[in-house]
């Protein structure tokens, strides 16, 4: 073996930082997923019977649809029937403020380095946190609701705000675009609404929390954020789970809708447990995420780091509908042991003058396997529409693999499309240089790593892109030495 | 692995405050003794002992020799993209500082550090900025070897056939930042297989390395006399008959 692979080989043995459960009582659906199943977790949630419907046409759909396999990724077959699809933290009654939060729930949140009570938050950043299926706080809200801003939890929303939920929600993302997206649509649990008013431009990050604590249970969250025209919202997600043994679904459904001269920020930091060193456990991560620039002049950006998941499947998307609307796709995708990610992005370009750029930075080390698998679809009317996309791959070690899966469907002879790719190694003498400069073996790949994915990491705001970096630094610890 | 004898026979004795030169002909085991000092791993020591002020050296891994105030010039510097120098020196800076017990420099105190020693060495700020070594030109590589080794600040820098792929304005630069960097607690050793870059930096004793060994040493004008005559004498006298 030569050096440089002994070094990868010690940076890959980190152990998982949030890899603790609490107890906390839970309230539970019984196992397995038909018809019943579905009504139980509506009237859980108290929901009017049009969500309840449209619920159980989800699933009707869903019964008649196929797991997709072409993604690039192996798993065991998944038994839809032995996950537990609702699992509520108990609660003495409905939270009114913080203060009547569990204070185990607080204390979850205050480990993961979120604090929930306002004093001591962030400087600037509303949280909402769901923990297994159910939102559990969220923060200045007045302060939002003073703006217009709506920022709550989506069951809150569908009772306080019905008609703007059922307005939007599956807009973007039908109930039977996909396998996953369907399932999700039949047995959400809970998520977080975002609303920002005409004109409104929102002033501080809104950021959801999401956590699996229970064992054997689905996550399966739903976020819609609607921005009126000439609103700006930015957006922040970040997700952890403890250490089981068991793989455990997370099939989420996100969706954006931007009208005339509105933006949206959307960025991610995930760090679903991703299985041990022998590919034990982990979260499987089927996710739809998907925006739409319904009016003219609107932008898109998402942002996402993916440190975490036995399994990613996720393909954040923007439909290009206005005209001049512009779609954005920066991602850091990091695999470590046994972690396989399929994931990239897709670009619609339907209205005049669209433009998109996609930037996707794949790291693989261990026995990983990293894909990009993104589309450009420029539509017959999609006159002068313009795409540039980038997509890198670093490699750590001879085991692991980096795929790339680009595909460029054009309609309009107008079309401007760029696509670059690169394929590279951290090298041993990149290491050496930095050793011989004083810094260690892991601080030299972290700053190898961060330096490769400096332009996506630019995009997170400020607190986020800290956090990212110390999460790659983290996933990566141990592959080399 | 290939598995092949490149030196035998190092007996060499670096005080503060000297140069030294080591020269020799191409493959005489000039850089193999410099990775060799600075803790590359794919070489192994199979015998002798190399002390730096009284510690064991081969001991060391190559980050804690460069704590120790081991520095070495590249000769080919390493491209790291996304990564600035200032960003890179800021982090070797501070881990060395960490590991003497020092507390690390806050922004402020290591800006201004890093302007004097710019200044220093004739650097401008707008390659500090860049990625590290990408784009950058033969001279300005070296150049920015220099600069590190002004903000490191070491006990003993070794220079790697540093006036390779420079031209004479170049050598003159990088030669005044090494020499203004000379002082009675540092020392520094040149590998150079010409005497030019030693017109520019002084040697105190010159070394001829011929197939792993120091055959000859000598006064500065030893240089001078191999460049007159090339190492073919070294090399007969050096044979036993």
């Amino acid at each position: 073996m030569s050096k440089d692979n002994q070094i990868l080989e010690t940076i890959t043995t980190k152990e998982y930082e949030h890899g603790w459960a609490v107890n906390l009582e839970a309230d539970e659906a019984p196992r397995g997923l038909n018809e019943d199943i579905v009504r139980f977790i509506s009237a859980k949630k108290q929901e009017p019977e049009w969500l309840l419907l449209w619920r159980l046409k989800a699933f009707r759909q869903w019964q008649k649809m196929t797991e997709p396999r072409w993604a690039n990724v192996q798993y065991p077959p998944i038994n839809y029937q032995d996950i537990i699809y609702y699992s509520a933290p108990k609660q003495k009654g409905k939270p009114n403020s913080l203060n009547d939060v569990d204070p185990e729930l607080i204390k979850t949140f205050e480990k993961l380095g979120i604090s929930l009570t306002e004093q001591k938050r962030l400087t600037g950043v509303a949280v909402d946190a769901v923990i297994d299926s159910v939102s559990v706080a969220t923060t200045f809200k007045d302060k939002l609701a003073e703006l217009g801003v709506i920022f709550c939890s989506f069951s809150e929303a569908v009772k306080a705000h019905p008609a703007l939920v059922q307005k939007y929600l599956g807009s973007v993302v039908p109930m039977n675009d996909n396998y996953f997206a369907a399932l999700n649509s039949a047995v959400f649990s809970d998520g977080s609404f975002c609303y920002i008013p005409k004109g409104v431009r929102c002033p501080m990050e809104l950021s959801t929390y999401f956590r699996i604590n229970a064992a054997n249970t689905g996550q399966f969250e739903r976020t819609l954020i609607v921005a009126e025209e000439g609103a700006y919202v930015s957006y922040l997600e970040g997700c952890t789970a403890p250490m089981r043994d068991e793989n455990q679904l997370h099939a989420a459904v996100v969706e954006l809708y931007a009208m005339k001269d509105a933006e949206i920020k959307y960025s991610t930091v995930q760090n679903w447990y991703p299985g041990d060193k022998e590919g034990k456990g982990g979260i499987y991560n089927f996710v739809t995420k998907r925006g739409l620039c319904a009016g003219d002049h609107s932008k898109i950006s998402w942002t996402q780091v993916e440190t975490g998941s036995a399994i990613t499947w996720k393909y954040p998307s923007c439909v290009l509908k206005g005209d001049y609307s512009k779609g954005e796709f920066y991602s850091v995708a990091v695999t470590n042991n046994y972690q396989q990610a399929d994931t990239g992005t897709k670009m619609v370009h339907i209205g005049k003058n669209t433009s998109s750029r996609i930037v996707s930075k794949g790291i693989s080390a261990g026995r990983s396997q990293n894909s990009y698998r993104g589309q450009v679809h420029i539509m017959k009317r999609a006159t002068n529409a313009r795409n540039f996309s980038q997509c890198d791959s670093l490699l750590m070690g001879d085991k692991c693999g980096a795929h790339t899966f680009p595909y460029i469907d054009v309609e309009n002879a107008t079309a401007r499309i760029e696509h670059e790719a690169t394929t590279s190694k951290i090298g041993e003498d990149q290491i050496f240089y930095c050793q011989q400069r004083g810094i260690d073996e892991e601080s030299a790949v972290a700053l190898i790593v961060n330096g490769y994915a400096k332009e996506v990491l630019n995009q997170l705001p400020m607190e986020f892109a800290v956090e990212a970096q110390k999460l790659l630094a983290l996933t990566l610890e141990g592959s080399v030495g | 692995m290939d598995e092949k004898q490149i030196l035998n026979g190092i007996n060499l004795q670096v005080k503060a405050g000297e140069v030294h030169a080591i020269m020799g002909p191409n493959g005489s085991g000039k850089s193999t003794l410099a990775s060799v000092l600075s803790g590359r791993e794919e070489y192994e020591v199979t015998e002798g002992e190399v002390l730096f002020q009284g510690k064991d050296l081969l001991a060391l891994s190559p980050e804690e020799r460069a704590r120790e105030g081991i520095f070495m010039a590249f000769q080919y510097p390493v491209e790291i993209p996304g990564v600035s120098t200032i960003n890179f020196m800021k982090t070797a800076l501070n881990q060395i500082r960490e590991a003497r017990g020092q507390q690390a420099l806050d922004a402020v105190s290591f800006l201004q550090l890093m302007k004097e020693k710019m200044k220093l060495v004739e650097i401008d700020q707008s390659l500090l900025s860049r990625s590290l070594n990408e784009g950058f030109s033969g001279g300005e590589k070296k150049r920015n070897e220099i600069f590190q080794m002004a903000m490191l600040e070491p006990r003993l820098a070794l220079l790697d056939e540093t006036d390779s792929g420079l031209d004479i304005d170049a050598l003159r630069i990088v030669a005044e930042g090494v020499n203004k960097l000379r002082s009675k607690n540092n020392a520094v050793v040149v590998v150079t297989h010409y005497q030019r870059l030693l017109e520019y930096i002084v040697p105190d004793v010159v070394h001829v390395l011929y197939k792993g060994r120091i055959v000859k040493s000598g006064p500065k004008e030893l240089a001078l006399e191999l460049e007159a005559k090339g190492y073919d004498w070294i090399k007969s006298e050096a044979t036993p008959a």
